[in-house]
C-alpha cells in the first residue's frame, strides 16, 4: 500500500471501533488493523468446535454510552441493548437471593436490608451521576489547566456540591477512597447480599472487598448502569461490536482483519507508520493504539524511543489479570437447585459472603488458585438459541480470583483447575457435569496471549485510584496523546477505563480532533 | 561487591589511602563525600594548589561513584541515557558525559570509560544507582556499583607524567588525553587513564583497594626527586574553576534533588550545550531539550572575571552599578596563576542575550569591618587556564 492513511488504529476492539467511527465521521481516512480474525477484541464472539458459539470474554455489559449510540447512529445499524437481567446470588443451601436494579428478595433476607438496598442503590447511582462529567471527557490536567479542563472540573464541582447536596457530598467524600467492605457492613446485614455487591465492586481487579479504593471501582461499575441495566452479550446482529463495525465502515473506515502490528515506527520523536508481522510498512499521519499501554509503549514503541522515567512508569503500571474464563458446551439444560428454569436466564453469582471473596482473593495474591473461587455464571443460549444446537446450551463462567503467575506454572494445572471449577459448579447444579460436551478454559495467561492484554488484565491496567483519572494509564499520557508525537491511545488502559462503554475510544477521537486531526 | 559491614561503626568510611593521608594531615579538615572521609586541605592550600599548577598533586578519588555497565544492550542503554553521541567512543577511550531527566534537566555529569565491546564504567560525583536502574527498564544490561571495589588516585600537574614514570610505571608515553591503558606499577596491576578535573596534565590511576597503599608508597617514593603534594578538595575547587569545569550540585541544582519548580537547570543553561546532540536519535530529555532550544535561552551559568582583587565571595550580579539584579555568583576563587577573581555566575538572559554590562555587588571585610563594593564583571567564552603542556603527547619530561 503506497497511499498514506490519515489514521491507523491498532486493534479493532470496541474502543478502536468507536474511535475509528468518530474519526471517519469527521472526514479522516481511517484504517483499523486487527490481529485476530474478527473485530471486537474482548467482546468478539468465540466458537467451540463447529456447533457452539460463545459471547466474548466480556459476556456481561451495560448499554454503550448514550452519546456514542446517538453520534454513531448505532440503532440504525441494529444495535439493541440486551434484555435486562437480575443477579441471583447463589447459596449452597438453595436459599438464593434475587438482586434487581432496585429491589432484592429471597428467603431469610432481613427486612431492613430490603429497605436499605433501594436507598443504597439510589445514593450510589447519584454519586456516579455526579462524577459523570469526569468520565465523558478527557481527565483534566492539574498543572497549566486548559479551559476545557476547567469546565470539566467546574462541572464535577457543581455536580458534587449542588447536585448532591451537602450531606450527600460529605458522604461521597467519606467513602470515595475507602473499601467496599466497611461500607457494606455499615449498610447491610445479609452476607449473601453483601457478597454479591462486593463481588461486583472487585470484579476484574486484583482487589478484595477490604482493599482501599473498592468503593471507587464500584462507582466505576455503576457509571455503566446510568445508561441502562446490565444485560448479556448473546451474539447476533444486535450486538455492540456488530453495529460499531457497520457504523465505522459506513463512515468510510476500513477494518482490516488478520493483520498483526509488530512495531510503531517513530522518526525524530514522531510516529509515522506501523510495521506488520509480514514486514510490510503502513504509513499514517496519526497512529492510535487500542492496545494495552504497557504493550503499546513496551513492545510496539519500545523503551529506547521513550524517556527513562516515562518508560519506567510504564513498567510499573499495575495490572495482573485475576479472572479466568470457563466456557462450557452442554448437551442439555443444567438444573440448579432452588431455581426455576426461567430464572436461569439471569446472571448467577457464587460469592456467598465478603469473607468468601476475600479468601479467594488472598490465594491469588500468593500465586495460588482458591479452592473456592468467585464464579459469575451465565447461560447465553437462553437468550439466543442459535448459539447451540437444538436442546443444547452454552454456559460461560468468569472465575475470579485466578492468578496470572500461578506458582509452579499453568501448564500442568490448567485442566485440573478447570475440573475443580466444574465440580464446584456441581454443588449448585448436580446434573451439570453429565451435560458437558466440550470446554474451553482461558487463564489470565491465555487472555494475555489471545488478546494482547498484558498479564491478561481485562481493563489494561488496574482501576485503582493511583491509576485513575489524570493518572490513567500514567502521568505523561493521560490525555490520550503521548510523549511520541502523533501517537495516541484509545483503549481501556485510558481514562475512564474498561467495560463496554466506548468512552476511551470516544474521548481519544475528540482529543485527536482537538489537536488538529490529520493536519 | 565487596562491602565490609563494619563501616557503620564510623560515621564516614575510610578510603584505602586514608592511613597515609591521615598521617600527613596537619589541618585535620575532613569532609564527607559519598560516605567516605576526605581531606579538604591536607597541609597547606597554597602548596597543594601550586603542586597542581607547577609540580604534581595526588588526590584520593576513591569516593567517586563508579558504575560498571555491561550486557548486550550496554551501548544502546548508554546512548539513551546520555545526551552525547557516544557512537564514536572506542574501547580504551574516555569521554565526558551528561545525563538529564525526562524534563531535560541535568541530573549529573561524569566520565564514561569504555573498556571493551558493551563494557563501560560510568564515573560520577553523586550517587546515581537509582537513576541508572530506573533507566534500565526495557534493556538487557547489568549495572553494578564498583565504587568500593576500585580505589583511585588523581595524579595531576605538569610533572605528573615524570612522577609516575619515576615511580616505576612504564608505558604512559604514548597515552593520549582521554586514553586508558592497563599497566603495572612494579608488580601492582593498575589501570591508568589520562583524565582529570584540574585542567592540567594529569592521570587517574585505578587500583584494587588491597594494593592501594603500595601504589601510594610507590608514587611518594620519588617525593625527594619531585614536588609531590597530597591534595584536598579545596585546591581542587580552585583549579577546576580556573579550568572552567562546572560542578553539578554546587554551581547548580541537580534535577533529581531539586524541590522548587524551576530551580533545576538544563545543559544549555549551565554551558553544557556542547555535550548535547539532538541529532543522534532519542535520549532521555531530548523532547524537552528540543522544545527548550526553540525558545530564547533564559539564563546561563557564565564564566566571569571580576575586576579588582577583593575576595568576591557570594554576590548578586546587576546590569550595572546600581542596576537591575540579573543573577548571582555560584562559585568564585582568587586565581594565583592568573592573578584574577574568577567566578561562575548564574545570569538571566534578556531576550536570549547576555546583558551587556554585569556588575557584582559584594560584601567583604577589612580587619573585621564589613564593607560593600561594586566591581565590573567580564564574561569569558573560554576557560581561563588552558596550558599547552596539558595536551602534549608525549608529555614534557622533567
Amino acid at each position: 500500500m503506497t497511499e498514506r492513511n490519515d489514521v491507523i488504529i491498532i486493534g479493532a476492539g470496541h474502543n478502536g471501533l468507536v474511535c475509528a467511527a468518530y474519526l471517519a465521521r469527521a472526514g479522516l481516512n481511517v484504517l483499523c488493523l486487527e490481529s485476530s480474525s474478527s473485530a471486537g477484541g474482548m467482546s468478539a464472539p468465540r466458537t467451540l468446535g463447529d456447533d457452539y458459539q460463545f459471547p466474548g470474554l466480556a459476556h456481561l455489559s451495560y448499554p454503550v454510552d448514550s452519546a456514542i449510540r446517538r453520534d454513531l447512529k448505532l440503532d440504525k445499524f441494529g444495535y439493541l441493548p440486551g434484555k435486562a437481567i437480575d443477579t441471583i446470588a447463589l447459596d449452597a443451601g438453595g436459599n438464593h437471593l434475587t438482586i434487581g436494579a432496585n429491589r432484592v428478595s429471597g428467603d431469610g433476607l432481613p427486612e431492613s436490608d430490603e429497605a436499605a438496598y433501594a436507598e443504597f442503590r439510589k445514593q450510589y447511582l447519584d454519586f456516579a451521576e455526579a462524577l459523570k462529567p469526569l468520565f465523558g471527557n478527557k481527565p483534566p490536567r492539574l498543572k497549566n489547566i486548559p479551559f476545557a479542563d476547567k469546565t470539566t472540573l467546574a462541572k464535577i464541582g457543581w455536580n458534587i456540591r449542588m447536585g448532591l447536596g451537602r450531606e450527600t457530598m460529605y458522604e461521597l467524600l467519606r467513602v470515595a477512597a475507602i473499601n467496599i467492605y466497611d461500607v457494606l457492613n455499615e449498610t447491610f446485614e445479609d452476607d449473601r447480599l453483601k457478597g454479591a455487591i462486593a463481588a461486583d465492586a472487585v470484579m476484574g481487579s486484583a482487589m478484595g472487598p477490604r482493599t482501599p479504593g473498592t468503593v471507587l471501582t464500584w462507582l466505576q461499575r455503576l457509571r455503566g448502569e446510568l445508561g441502562g441495566p446490565m444485560s448479556l452479550q448473546s451474539g447476533g446482529r444486535s450486538q455492540l461490536v456488530h453495529a460499531l463495525t457497520q457504523s465505522a465502515e459506513d463512515a468510510g473506515a476500513t477494518i482490516q482483519l488478520n493483520t498483526h502490528v509488530e512495531k510503531i515506527l517513530v522518526d525524530n520523536g514522531k510516529a509515522f507508520a506501523v510495521e506488520l508481522s509480514n514486514g510490510e510498512m503502513l504509513k499514517a499521519k496519526i497512529v492510535i493504539s487500542n492496545a494495552d499501554p504497557r504493550f503499546t509503549f513496551g513492545k510496539l514503541v519500545g523503551a529506547p524511543l521513550l524517556d527513562a522515567m516515562f518508560a519506567n512508569r510504564v513498567s510499573q503500571i499495575r495490572g495482573a489479570g485475576v479472572v479466568a474464563k470457563l466456557n462450557l458446551a452442554l448437551s442439555g439444560m443444567p438444573e440448579f437447585e432452588g431455581l426455576a428454569d426461567t430464572q436461569l436466564a439471569n446472571r448467577l453469582l457464587v460469592a456467598p459472603s465478603m469473607k468468601y471473596i476475600e479468601h479467594a482473593f488472598n490465594h491469588s495474591k500468593y500465586g495460588e488458585c482458591s479452592e473456592h473461587p468467585v464464579l459469575d455464571i451465565a447461560i447465553p443460549s437462553l437468550h439466543n438459541s442459535s448459539l447451540a444446537p437444538d436442546g443444547h446450551h452454552v454456559m460461560c463462567v468468569n472465575v475470579s480470583f485466578v492468578p496470572y503467575d500461578l506458582e509452579g506454572g499453568w501448564e500442568d494445572e490448567k485442566t485440573t483447575f478447570a475440573y475443580k471449577v466444574i465440580s464446584q459448579l456441581g454443588q449448585y447444579s448436580p446434573n451439570l457435569k453429565s451435560l458437558i460436551v466440550d470446554h474451553e478454559f482461558l487463564t489470565p495467561q491465555d487472555v494475555e496471549t489471545q488478546f494482547h492484554a498484558v498479564q491478561g488484565h481485562w481493563h489494561h491496567g488496574e482501576l485503582s485510584i493511583h491509576q485513575s483519572f489524570m493518572m490513567r494509564p500514567l502521568h505523561g499520557a493521560a490525555q490520550y496523546d503521548t510523549p511520541i508525537d502523533k501517537l495516541f491511545l484509545c483503549g481501556a488502559g485510558c481514562h475512564p477505563g474498561g467495560g463496554l462503554t466506548g468512552l476511551p475510544g470516544r474521548n481519544a477521537a475528540k482529543r485527536v480532533l482537538e489537536l488538529g486531526g490529520a493536519k | 561487591m565487596n562491602i565490609t559491614h563494619e563501616h557503620f561503626r564510623q560515621a564516614l568510611q575510610r578510603t584505602p589511602f586514608h592511613d597515609r593521608i591521615s598521617a600527613l594531615s596537619t589541618t585535620e579538615t575532613w569532609t564527607g563525600w559519598n560516605t567516605y572521609k576526605v581531606a579538604r586541605v591536607v597541609d597547606k592550600l597554597s602548596a597543594e594548589y601550586f603542586a597542581v599548577r607547577s609540580g604534581c598533586a595526588v588526590m584520593d578519588l576513591t569516593p567517586m561513584e563508579k558504575y560498571r555497565i555491561t550486557g548486550k544492550d550496554a551501548y544502546a542503554y548508554l546512548d539513551r541515557l546520555l545526551t552525547r553521541d557516544i557512537s564514536t567512543l572506542k574501547p580504551g577511550r574516555v569521554t565526558y558525559v551528561v545525563w538529564c531527566n525526562d524534563e531535560g534537566k541535568v541530573i549529573d555529569d561524569g566520565t564514561l570509560f569504555q573498556f571493551g565491546e558493551q563494557d563501560y564504567r560510568l564515573c560520577s560525583q553523586h550517587h546515581q544507582l537509582d537513576w541508572l536502574l530506573m533507566s534500565a527498564s526495557g534493556y538487557d544490561v547489568q549495572i553494578e556499583t564498583e565504587t568500593h571495589d576500585v580505589a583511585a588516585l588523581a595524579v595531576q600537574g605538569p610533572t605528573s607524567y615524570s612522577v609516575l614514570t619515576a615511580a616505576g610505571i612504564d608505558g604512559l608515553e604514548q597515552l593520549k588525553p582521554f586514553g586508558i591503558v592497563d599497566l603495572h606499577c612494579g608488580d601492582i596491576p593498575i589501570t591508568v587513564s589520562r583524565t582529570g578535573y584540574t585542567g592540567d596534565l594529569g592521570y587517574e590511576v585505578w587500583v584494587k583497594p588491597a594494593d592501594a597503599l603500595r601504589l601510594w608508597d610507590a608514587i611518594f617514593s620519588v617525593q625527594g626527586q619531585y614536588d609531590i603534594q597530597p591534595m584536598g578538595l579545596d585546591a581542587l575547587e580552585m583549579v577546576r574553576i580556573e579550568a572552567g569545569f562546572v560542578m553539578p550540585g554546587f554551581d547548580f541544582n541537580t534535577a533529581e534533588s531539586t524541590v522548587r519548580n524551576g530551580y533545576d537547570r538544563s545543559p544549555y543553561e549551565v554551558g553544557l550545550g556542547w555535550v548535547v546532540n539532538l541529532e543522534k536519535g532519542h535520549f532521555t530529555g531530548r523532547k524537552a531539550l528540543i522544545a527548550e532550544k526553540a525558545q530564547p535561552i533564559k539564563r546561563r551559568l557564565t564564566k566571569i572575571v571580576v575586576d579588582g582583587n577583593k575576595p568576591v565571595g557570594e554576590a548578586f550580579i546587576y546590569t550595572g552599578k546600581g542596576g537591575k539584579p540579573v543573577g548571582e555568583i555560584k562559585c568564585t576563587i582568587w586565581s594565583p596563576v592568573l592573578k584574577a577573581n574568577l567566578a561562575l555566575a548564574d545570569v538571566d538572559y534578556v531576550k536570549g542575550r547576555l546583558p551587556e554590562k554585569l556588575w557584582a555587588r559584594f560584601d567583604y571585610q577589612r580587619e573585621l569591618k564589613w564593607r560593600t563594593a561594586w566591581a565590573e564583571c567580564h564574561a569569558q567564552s573560554k576557560p581561563s587556564y588552558v596550558p599547552e603542556h596539558k595536551s602534549a603527547t608525549p608529555p614534557d619530561r622533567f
